[in-house]
């Protein structure tokens, strides 16, 4: 971490410690919330507030957005080609069940 | 299919079709168990990451299913009726397997200083989910850092975000608070985050 890095984090510190602030530690707290936009408003205020100063936050949550959503993505499929092969022993075991339940 | 997209599905031939299953021959039961087997399997194999057991675990909903066809009133569409059985019966695998206890997620969250700044690295996230996932390659990696999460973490992710139940449904399925779900799931998303921020910043070739 560099020092000019080291010195806005000290800066951030102190203004976030300030009323009506939050800092990037309560941010992470508020993310599911504000993204079920379960966030009472006083809150979602100051939520807004920290992503408008603090770029790390406004990165932080492009990229957790952005990991979400390329997850759902990749799993959110029932496609019939995406789908494994089953082999036929476990249709003929599942059929012999059946009967014997 | 999700959940959701269920809404639309026609649940008054879903009725007709489970009255069928429960007069019909062989032949017919056959067609719907191969109709059904692979998203089954699939689904089964992602709570529980191993082929054989998600078999075992399909066998068994399948009896489960033909059993209790009397009881399906079409409230949903039969694939979420059946997918919420055979959900449950992989849960109760991973149950006898003591794979649900919570284990240590740390490393993979974020850190903060003394005064709560945020310590790790960020970046600007370029590609789109859309543009990523043109790689097979991505959707690998994507698939390999699921899997990497705690079992307490990584079936709360794929119940709430890939399998679309409700907070309150997760929690009832996992016997967990509310609360706890939610803690869960967001240390899920954030460590998923952390595993899969090479693929964001480009660091995986396409």
């Amino acid at each position: 971490m560099t020092r000019s890095n080291s010195l806005r984090r000290r800066l951030h510190g102190r203004m976030f410690s300030l009323p009506g602030m939050i800092t990037c530690n309560e941010f992470e707290d508020f993310i599911l919330a504000y993204l079920d936009d379960e966030l009472p408003r006083s809150k979602r205020r100051v939520f807004d507030w920290h992503i408008r100063l603090c770029k790390e936050c406004r990165e932080y949550l492009a990229a957790y957005i952005a990991s979400l959503e390329l997850t759902k993505k990749a799993l959110a499929t029932d496609e019939a080609a995406s789908l494994p092969d089953v082999p036929d022993d476990l249709v003929t075991a599942v059929m012999e069940a059946r009967k014997a339940s | 299919m999700s959940l959701q997209d269920d809404n639309i599905a026609d649940h008054a031939s879903d009725l007709d079709t489970a009255s069928a299953l429960q007069k019909g021959d062989d032949a017919s039961a056959e067609t719907f168990v191969r109709e059904n087997i692979r998203w089954m399997v699939h689904t089964a194999e992602r709570i529980l990451k191993e082929r054989s057991a998600a078999e075992d675990s399909v066998q068994a909903a399948f009896v489960k299913i033909f059993r209790s066809l009397d009881s399906f009133r079409g409230e949903s569409s039969l694939r979420t009726w059946m997918r919420r059985i055979v959900v449950n019966q992989a849960l109760m695998v991973l149950r006898k397997q003591e794979r649900l206890r919570e284990t240590s997620i740390e490393p993979l969250l974020p850190s903060f200083d003394g005064n709560g700044c945020r310590l790790d690295e960020t970046w600007l996230v370029k590609d789109t989910p859309e543009s990523l996932l043109a790689s097979a390659q991505i959707s690998q990696a994507v698939m390999t850092a699921i899997d990497k999460l705690p079992d307490a973490y990584r079936l709360v992710l794929l119940l709430r975000d890939i399998e679309e139940y409700s907070t309150s449904q997760v929690a009832h399925l996992l016997e967990l608070s509310e609360s706890n779900v939610k803690v869960r799931l967001h240390r899920a998303r954030a460590a998923l985050k952390k595993l899969l921020d090479p693929v964001l910043a480009g660091e995986i070739s396409q």
